[in-house]
């Protein structure tokens, strides 16, 4: 989710988020869920909303965020336990319902995205830890009769320090249940961290290695249906009318109901659902986009960066003064295409709606939107409404969306029993948000010693908070579309960054690392053009640049350092680096490349990543996040593109919108900045810098500028006859 | 007409349409869930389960081609994660998101029945079928070759427990080996 996303309140989302799907206006009343109540009145232990602790001593902790990958089950229990002393060994996690107690204090409603997480839960998580132990505490010195300052926790028992008799946290539950809760709890110093910043393992490998995890694809429910839909192929259009009479004959086919998205077939499996879709005759109402091609939105972006007097991202100095005193002036325009999530596990939600209540099983990154999503199509008030997280399958920002939820209330509604609906990968490709194809014009002045004095930058984009936040994008700016290029950190002192909100057509949503995706390959590529027209070395001349950006100028020494920059390679290989903050997170990376010189074919070797992301929460987590961040970022930049003809997505699979395979895997090597600031995330920031840092060592290898994702092995082939630095 | 197979083991039989592919019958009639659906078209490897050993793409298999024959899920592949491959996942942190993962301790698995010591192409050749979007990929090659150091422990060192330098010798040292243990593919047959 996007770092704009933060600014914004929670009715302008509603307006915004419900406009996009299906034009309702829904309330923006959280409640708090009375199962919340209910699970915490089970067991005698439960002093808020994270922590419940059974005579048994049994320590079961909420997590309120969605588990997609990143690691928050194992990194937000981390947090609980440091202060809870708790047996690390004996932790149960579930995933929370939807309750305003769970609200991301990031942005002020329950949901998942832009790296929150450990920004936003470092301080209540550990609060509420230190709470239940202090309590824990309470109840066992009353036990004893001794004083709390003789007692101590550890390992879920509390331990009178002086007779060395130990209560375990089951045996004080009921008693610590009863006592008030402490509002006012001191938190451990960092050096007594025992858990935290330690290499602690998932808590979910277990059953993600035997299949025992439970997505939302897995969810079962007595009586439960399987259902398919079929949406008009051109984005935006709509059924015209359907007969479903081949589709009732096949074997399992229950129902085909038109809902808002299109027609849905039910089944009693998902198999059954998908050949009685194939059955259908629909004929659709193409709409305003029956004629869309990739060219045309190719060239409404090019005509947004070619005319001045866009909205103002950024203004510094004076650009027309600073040019005007340039010794150089070089110009480029960047662009980047429309690209898909593909999350491995399809799109799907599973509901059932009755009279007065209803439940939605879904993997999903926005519970609280997905509760009044669902309350407004069953007419039902939203505490009437059981969000019930499953592990995601991948989200990447597209589970923030509310189109699946709303086709399996819709169908649910429809039938009367719970009812499952199943995107196949083909329906997952072909009606995504995508992430918004950009195109950049910059243009940079350099002084006679070659030092950059001037900067401007003109985006064209789809805007994707004009969607999801309205009231958010003013005077034409949506800053989602402009982070990680308004806010460029070196030392230049006229800049000039616009925006030309530009609409397509095609819906755009938020994709991991969401502007900075396609803005640090702009303005990082861009830097190493000026850095290569004044004859500098391109980690030299950011260092110089970068003397201001204190934490810029950590991860990128750490990054070159590490990479061994300006020692020899073998032959054939050379290095390119960029580096860029976001979310909080700072991450600098140099990528190891060899170019085919007969096929242009370009293979990734080594990538160094340096990150600064505050305090470490987990080593194992960071590494892997920056692992995935990058594999994301490069499957991105050397594969994927979505292309629209007649308003259709031509891509619908993986043999034609390919991922990154272990083949190509080129070895992450993972440093950590030491910090002491706080801890920020690591679910996105690895992905900015890899695209960038592969295209510079592009150039490094060829000379070759590559301005246009994905790179096209053909343009770097020698038989492709550019030479210098031309634009490929 | 009911299809009779060996799953996991035990016998079983099930009366579908016979060109429902096998994925569709063991998630959504036989409640084994943790075999998944990525593609349907054999292009991710989400869905791979061994049939008669080898390792094999449920979405596109019809449960028609499979009478007679045994079929292993993740679910049967070991009791209680006690499978070198399961054992080296966890030890090494591997799963992300983890959808993709039934697929590819799936592959690892039959690949390690074949190659006890695979080198990183053969590796790469066995496992490059399977998508990770999460990027797991460097972590699952470091676990294939820990599952081998694994079962080597397992099986008494009857392989000797050198580390592999380079690709080329290490295919080199054990191609001409004969195995002396066959990792069993799926634990429950």
């Amino acid at each position: 989710m996007s770092s704009a996303t933060m600014k914004v309140d929670r009715r302008d989302f509603l307006k915004g988020a419900a406009a996009g799907a299906t034009g309702l206006v829904i309330g923006f009343y959280l409640p708090s869920r009375l199962e919340v109540r209910a699970a915490a009145a089970a067991v005698p232990f439960a002093p808020n909303a994270w922590i419940r602790i059974a005579t048994d001593d049994t320590v079961t902790l909420v997590i309120d965020k969605s588990e997609m990958g990143q690691g928050v089950t194992t990194s937000l229990s981390m947090l609980i336990a440091e202060e809870l002393e708790c047996d690390w060994k004996k932790i149960r996690t579930e995933f929370a319902p939807a309750a305003k107690e769970y609200a991301n204090p990031v942005f002020g409603m329950q949901g998942t995205g832009g790296s929150t997480s450990m920004r936003g839960m470092w301080t209540p998580l550990r609060k509420a830890g230190a709470q239940a132990r202090e309590m824990l505490i309470a109840a066992a010195a009353e036990k004893w009769g001794a004083d709390k300052a003789v007692c101590r926790a550890e390992g879920s028992q509390v331990i009178h320090t002086q007779t060395k008799e130990r209560l375990s946290y089951g045996s004080l539950a009921e008693a610590a249940g009863k006592l008030p809760v402490p509002s006012d709890v001191k938190l451990k110093e960092s050096k007594q961290f025992r858990i935290l910043g330690k290499a602690m393992k998932r808590l979910d490998s277990a059953d993600k290695t035997c299949g025992r995890a439970e997505f939302g694809i897995d969810v079962r429910q007595p009586g439960m249906l399987h259902a398919v839909v079929a949406r008009c192929p051109v984005i935006g259009g709509k059924v015209a009318s359907f007969n479903a009479d081949k589709t009732k004959a096949v074997r399992g086919v229950k129902h085909a109901i038109q809902i808002s998205s299109g027609v849905a077939v039910v089944a009693d499996n998902t198999w059954s659902a998908m050949q009685g879709r194939d059955a259908l005759e629909i004929r659709w109402e193409e709409g305003p986009n029956a004629s869309l091609t990739s060219a045309a939105i190719g060239m409404m972006l090019e005509e947004g960066v070619s005319k001045p007097g866009g909205a103002v991202a950024r203004k510094e100095g004076d650009v027309t003064a600073g040019f005007a005193r340039a010794a150089k002036r070089i110009e480029a325009v960047y662009r980047a295409p429309f690209l898909a999530h593909a999350t491995m596990e399809p799109m799907n939600c599973t509901a059932h709606v009755r009279a007065d209540e209803c439940d939605i099983w879904a993997p999903t990154q926005f519970q609280g939107v997905n509760q009044m999503t669902a309350a407004k199509i069953a007419r039902l008030k939203p505490e009437q409404v059981n969000i019930h997280t499953t592990y995601l399958g991948g989200g990447f920002g597209r589970r923030a969306e509310q189109d699946f939820v709303i086709e399996a209330v819709e169908i649910a509604q429809g039938v009367g029993v719970p009812v499952q609906v199943t995107w196949s990968r083909e329906d997952d490709m072909q009606h995504d948000f995508y992430r918004p194809a950009s195109c950049s014009r910059l243009e940079a002045g350099l002084d006679a010693d070659g030092w950059p004095v001037a900067w401007s930058n003109r985006i064209a984009c789809p805007s994707i908070m004009s969607r999801m936040f309205p009231g958010s994008v003013k005077g034409g700016l949506d800053e989602s579309s402009v982070e990680g290029a308004a806010d460029l950190p070196y030392a230049i002192p006229n800049i000039l960054v616009e925006y030309q909100l530009t609409e397509t057509g095609i819906p755009v949503g938020f994709w991991r690392s969401v502007g900075h995706s396609q803005n640090a390959f702009f303005t990082e590529c861009f830097v190493d053009e000026l850095a290569a027209a004044s004859g500098k070395d391109p980690y030299a001349f950011r260092r110089r640049l970068l003397q201001k950006a204190p934490r810029h100028l950590g991860v990128l020494e750490l990054a070159a350092t590490k990479a061994g920059w300006g020692e020899a390679l073998p032959a054939g290989r050379y290095r390119g680096i960029a580096v860029l903050g976001s979310f909080g997170s700072y991450a600098a990376e140099v990528a190891e490349v060899s170019v085919d010189k007969k096929s242009g074919e370009v293979r990734v070797h080594r990538v160094v990543c340096a990150v600064d992301c505050g305090r470490t929460v987990n080593p194992l987590t960071i590494e892997a996040q920056m692992q995935s961040g990058i594999v994301f970022g490069l499957t991105a930049a050397l594969k994927g593109v979505i292309t629209i003809n007649k308003g259709r997505v031509e891509q619908g699979n993986f043999d034609d919108y390919q991922m990154l395979r272990v083949s190509e895997m080129p070895k992450v090597e993972v440093h950590i900045v030491p910090s002491d600031q706080p801890s920020s995330g690591v679910g996105e920031p690895g992905t900015p810098p890899i695209a960038p840092a592969v295209c510079n060592a592009i150039f490094a290898a060829t000379k070759k500028r590559i301005r246009q994702l994905p790179i096209r092995s053909e343009v770097l082939s020698d038989e492709c006859d550019l030479t210098g630095a031309e634009e490929v | 007409m009911a299809i009779q197979f060996t799953l996991n083991g035990k016998a079983q039989s099930v009366d579908v349409d016979p060109q429902m592919p096998l994925l569709w019958v063991l998630r959504d009639r036989l409640n084994l869930k943790g075999t998944k659906f990525g593609c349907g078209m054999a292009l991710c490897g989400a869905c791979t389960v061994h049939i008669d050993g080898e390792a094999t793409r449920s979405c596109i298999t019809p449960i028609s081609e499979v009478a007679g024959k045994k079929v292993t899920t993740i679910e049967g592949l070991s009791a209680g994660l006690s499978h070198p491959v399961q054992e080296a996942w966890i030890e090494l942190d591997v799963p992300q998101c983890g959808y993709c993962q039934s697929g590819q301790i799936m592959s690892a698995a039959a690949l390690l029945a074949k190659k006890p010591r695979p080198t990183d192409a053969e590796v790469d050749s066995a496992m490059n079928g399977n998508i990770c979007r999460c990027g797991t990929y460097q972590r699952i090659r470091e676990a294939i070759h820990r599952a081998a150091e694994l079962h080597g422990a397992t099986a008494r060192q009857a392989l000797p427990e050198k580390k592999p330098t380079n690709p080329g010798e290490t295919a080199a040292m054990t191609s001409d080996e004969p195995a002396a243990v066959s990792m069993a593919a799926g634990g429950a047959e």
